[in-house]
Order: structure tokens, then sequence, then C-alpha cells
């Protein structure tokens, strides 16, 4: 068996591949929170609990209506996103213009409502969801085994990303979110219909963490706090990549994960500090983050 | 010429307008009228209020009250975006051009409010520079350009009045008078224009009328025939 530092290769591609899939998760997750942030100034402190909805309903419809896993990939990022929607209609546009600290404690609070409400419906425990029929396997990689789903996650997740950065990148639609971005106010001086426009990103960037809670089902644990948990390390993935850049987020929570994995290879007692460590550096010398632009 | 605007089509009317930002009280009472086809400036000095005036327009202050009429219409309770598309086109001070987007990007992002606008490629051949840069960052620009790309953006639109926020604001002669001549050709094609200027020199051979503001409200109504009857008590209010 072939060696790497003292660490067979085998080990260290296994870790690797969890690395990336942790890393498109991130991803998923931290360009939604940019989407939200670029337009709204919100930090979203709701997300992980929006990862979590998309998660849980797709157990849930699965369970109970027999929704499958196809339908669920498109169904229940639709239906969080209308939460989210609902949301921000309802509640954080009454706050709108205000400190950076009231969206957050708003949307801290609502994602402790819906972790309470839900845990007292389905408990701590974790419900199980079965991988769907064709996933069921891998392929021999001679170095290591991959399990299909692992690829698909893979896959999906970096053709997500890769769609909204285009979206937001090259089209019409994306040159009105960059502009908002900068003056929304003139933006709505010009006829656009910035209040709607703001619905929109904002459910669409929870739909973004939906999605990534329905990939998810079939390989985590699902439970009502499994958003608090990946939460706190996607927001430090989002300071380090800098608050609001799209490529920025895609990029940095595909290299954490990556910097997560080797971590656990190399010196295990430190993989879940280590990207805290990462923002504390980053933080001292680009306090801007990676990508960001300096203020 | 003087122009009595009961005999004409009034495309603003602006009444006992006061606006607010926060506690401050900017606006006292403005009133003005603008006819369809005018050139009509706001005069006077800085933080009399002018560029409020616009800004109250749009609704882009904070508390208004008064009456603002456009075609005829109450838009008090109007959001901006459906003023916008009663065919106003409104150009910031200090240009307003998206870092975020290229040349061509600001220029097609303000929406067709209505028909009868300029097509790109008559934009393009009214602002040859724009289309050689049309690729270029927006604030990439030179001063006089971002400007040019500024006016351009609302020509798009088919907006028929443009309120215009100290377009000459630091630009070179040369590009001041190409404004002038852009300024015309609009004026030529009947759209009504409200143009706020520091530079007189600028505005009054453009202008049909000109209001006077003076804290937060309008002192003086000049239309271009008394303009040298009037030039001392112009240079008295302007401070000249």
């Amino acid at each position: 068996m072939s060696m790497i530092f003292g660490v067979p290769l085998a080990v260290l591609a296994g870790q690797l591949l969890i690395g990336v899939i942790n890393g498109a998760f991130y991803a998923l997750l931290s360009l939604g929170l940019a989407v939200i942030f670029g337009l709204l100034k919100i930090i979203n402190f709701a997300h992980g609990a929006m990862y979590m909805l998309g998660a849980m309903s797709t157990v849930i419809l699965f369970d109970s209506l027999g929704v499958n896993y196809w339908v669920a990939l498109f169904l229940a990022p639709l239906l969080v996103g209308a939460v989210g929607v609902v949301i921000e209609y309802f509640l954080l546009r009454r706050i709108a213009g205000q400190d950076h600290i009231y969206s957050l404690l708003l949307t801290f609070g609502v994602a402790l409502l819906l972790g309470g409400v839900l845990t007292n419906i389905y408990g701590v425990s974790g419900l199980r969801y079965a991988m769907p029929d064709v996933f069921q396997g891998g392929m021999k990689l001679g170095f290591m085994f991959l399990p299909y789903y692992r690829l698909w996650v893979i896959v999906m997740a970096l053709l997500v990303c890769f769609g909204t950065w285009f979206m937001i990148e090259k089209t019409k639609l994306g040159a009105y979110l960059r502009a908002g971005t900068e003056d929304s106010q003139l933006m709505q001086g010009f006829g656009i219909n910035v209040p709607l426009l703001i619905s929109l990103t904002y459910g669409f960037g929870v739909m973004l963490a939906a999605f990534a809670g329905v990939l998810a089902a079939p390989i985590y644990s699902v439970t009502p706090v499994m958003g608090s948990h990946i939460l706190i390390t996607v927001f430090a993935v989002v300071v380090i990549g800098g608050m609001g850049s799209i490529g920025g987020a895609i990029i940095t929570g595909i290299l954490m994960g990556v910097i997560e994995g080797l971590t656990k290879t190399f010196y295990p007692p430190a993989s879940s500090a280590v990207i805290f460590l990462v923002m504390v550096v980053v933080l001292m010398f680009r306090p801007s983050g990676l990508f960001g632009k300096e203020a | 010429m003087s122009h009595r605007p009961d005999k004409e089509y009034e495309q603003l009317r602006v009444s006992g307008l006061h606006a607010f930002y926060g506690e401050s009280h900017i606006l006292h009472g403005i009133d003005l009228v603008v006819n369809r086809g005018e050139l009509v400036t706001l005069l006077g000095r800085n933080g009399a209020g002018r560029s409020t005036t616009l800004k109250a327009i749009m609704n882009m202050v904070g508390r208004r009250t008064g009456s603002i009429m456009i075609n005829g219409e109450e838009t008090m309770s109007c959001a901006p975006h459906h003023i916008a598309r009663l065919g106003v086109g409104y150009c910031p001070e200090h240009r307003g051009i998206f870092s975020a987007l290229n040349v061509q990007e600001n220029l097609t992002l303000p929406p067709v409010v209505r028909s009868g606008g300029m097509s790109l490629e008559e934009i393009y051949s009214m602002f040859p520079n724009l289309y050689e840069r049309r690729f270029s960052q927006g604030t990439k620009l030179s001063g006089g350009e971002q400007q040019m790309l500024a006016m351009a953006r609302i020509l798009r639109t088919g907006a028929n009045m443009l309120l215009l926020d100290e377009i000459t604001e630091g630009l070179a002669p040369v590009i001041v008078e190409k404004l002038a001549e852009v300024l015309i050709k609009l004026k030529n094609k009947g759209l009504t224009i409200v143009l706020v200027e520091q530079n007189f020199h600028f505005a009054a051979p453009l202008a049909d009328r000109h209001y006077v503001v003076e804290h937060g409200q309008i002192v003086e109504e000049i239309s271009a025939d008394e303009l040298e009857a009037k030039q001392s008590l112009l240079n008295d209010y302007l401070g000249v």
C-alpha cells in the first residue's frame, strides 16, 4: 500500500473525498448566505434552519405522502423558498434599513422557533431516510471506493453553484442583483420593483440551503438541530471568503472542506477547529476576506 | 416667449411640498409647474434644497407632505418604481454608475418604461465613446464618459420627463459643451427636462424658465426673456 507522509493513500483519499463533500455543502450554504447578504444586507441566521427544513421536509414528504427523492429535490426547495418569501415579507421587511443586529436577532429567533417546534414533534434523535436504490453501491477507483451518492452530491452541488454564479454574473437578472447590492434605491428609481426583487432573492437564497438539505437527507442524520451545527462553520466559511462575494463563497466552501478533511487525516484532534483557525488568520491579515472587496 | 401653464399640458405640478431627512426639515413648501417640452432649471446655492426636490419627486427622501402631480396623477403615495414607470427618468448627482456592471450592462439596466425611447444603436451613435468602451467596468470610465453613460441610460427607457441633477459638475469645458448639444437635441425631440444646475452659463441659453430655490422654497421664477432684466437680482440670490 502506497503511503504519503506516513498515511496510507486510501485513507488520505477517503478523507479528501469526505472533505470535498462537506465542502460542497459549505459552498451551497455559504453561497445562499452571500446572495442574501449582497442584496438585503442581512446576516441570515435562519439559514441553518432552512437547510434543516429542506432535509426534514424531504423525509416528512416521503413518510406521509410517499413523495420520492427526485420530486423532493425540486419540491422541498420550492416549499422552503416559499417559507423564506413569507419570512421576508412579514418579518424582515419591517426592519429593513435598521442595524444588522436586528435582522441577525430576528433570523436567529426564527431559527430557534422552527428548531423548537420540530424538536417537539420529532425529537432530536434523527429521522431515517433511505438512500434511493439507484445510488446503492459505488465504483472502485483502485486507490479508493467512491459511493455513487457521494459523487452525485458533488456533481449536483457544483452544477447548482456554477449555475448560480452564471446567473448572477452573466445575465440581466444577475445585473439587477449586482446593481441592487450597490444602490437599490437608484434601481427602484429606474422602475425596477426592488421590494419584489428582495423577496425573491431571499427566497432563492434559502432555496439553495433547502436544496443542500435534500442532498444531505440520505447521508447525514436528519434532525431539527442539524442546521445549527453546520451554520457556525458556514459563517466561518463566509467570513473567510469575504461577505457577499459569490465566487468567493463557492471556492472557499470547497477549500475549507478539503482543509478540514486533510486535518482529519494528519492531526484529527484539530479537525473541528481548523476552519476557525483559518478564519482568525484571515481576519488578522485580510479583514474583508480572501475574495471580498477591500473596504 | 412666456409660457402660460393653463394653456399647455402640465407634465409636473408640485404644490406645498415639504420633505424631511429624519429630524431635519429640508423643503419648506416647494411650488412649481413644468409643462411638456419645457426645459426648466432649479438654481440656487448648495444646500438650498434643489437636489432634494428632485429626490422628493422620485419619492427617495424620508418623509414628504404636499402634492406632486405627474401627468395629472397624484404620486405622493406611489413607490419610486411606479413613478419611474410614469415616464420619469432620474439622473442622480454623482451619476450613480454601478461598478459591478460593465458599460453596456449599466446602459441596459433601467427597464423600458414607455415606447419611443432611443435604441441602443441610436445611443451609441450619439455617444461613440460608450460604444468603444462598452465592455469596460462602468466606473473605469472618465468622469465625462460616466456622465454621458448616466444620461444615455435614461434615454433608452423612453422616459419623457428627465430630472437631471448637477450633470456638469466637475467636468471639462469640452464635455460640458457636448452635454449642452445633447440637451438641445433632447429638447428638440420634445422631452421635458428639469435641470438642477450650478453652472449658470451652461443653463442660461438652454432653459425656458428658471426657478430660484432658497432655504427649501421657490423664491423667484424667471423666464428666459426676463433673464437680462433680472440678472442682478439673480446674482444676489446665487451669490456670484
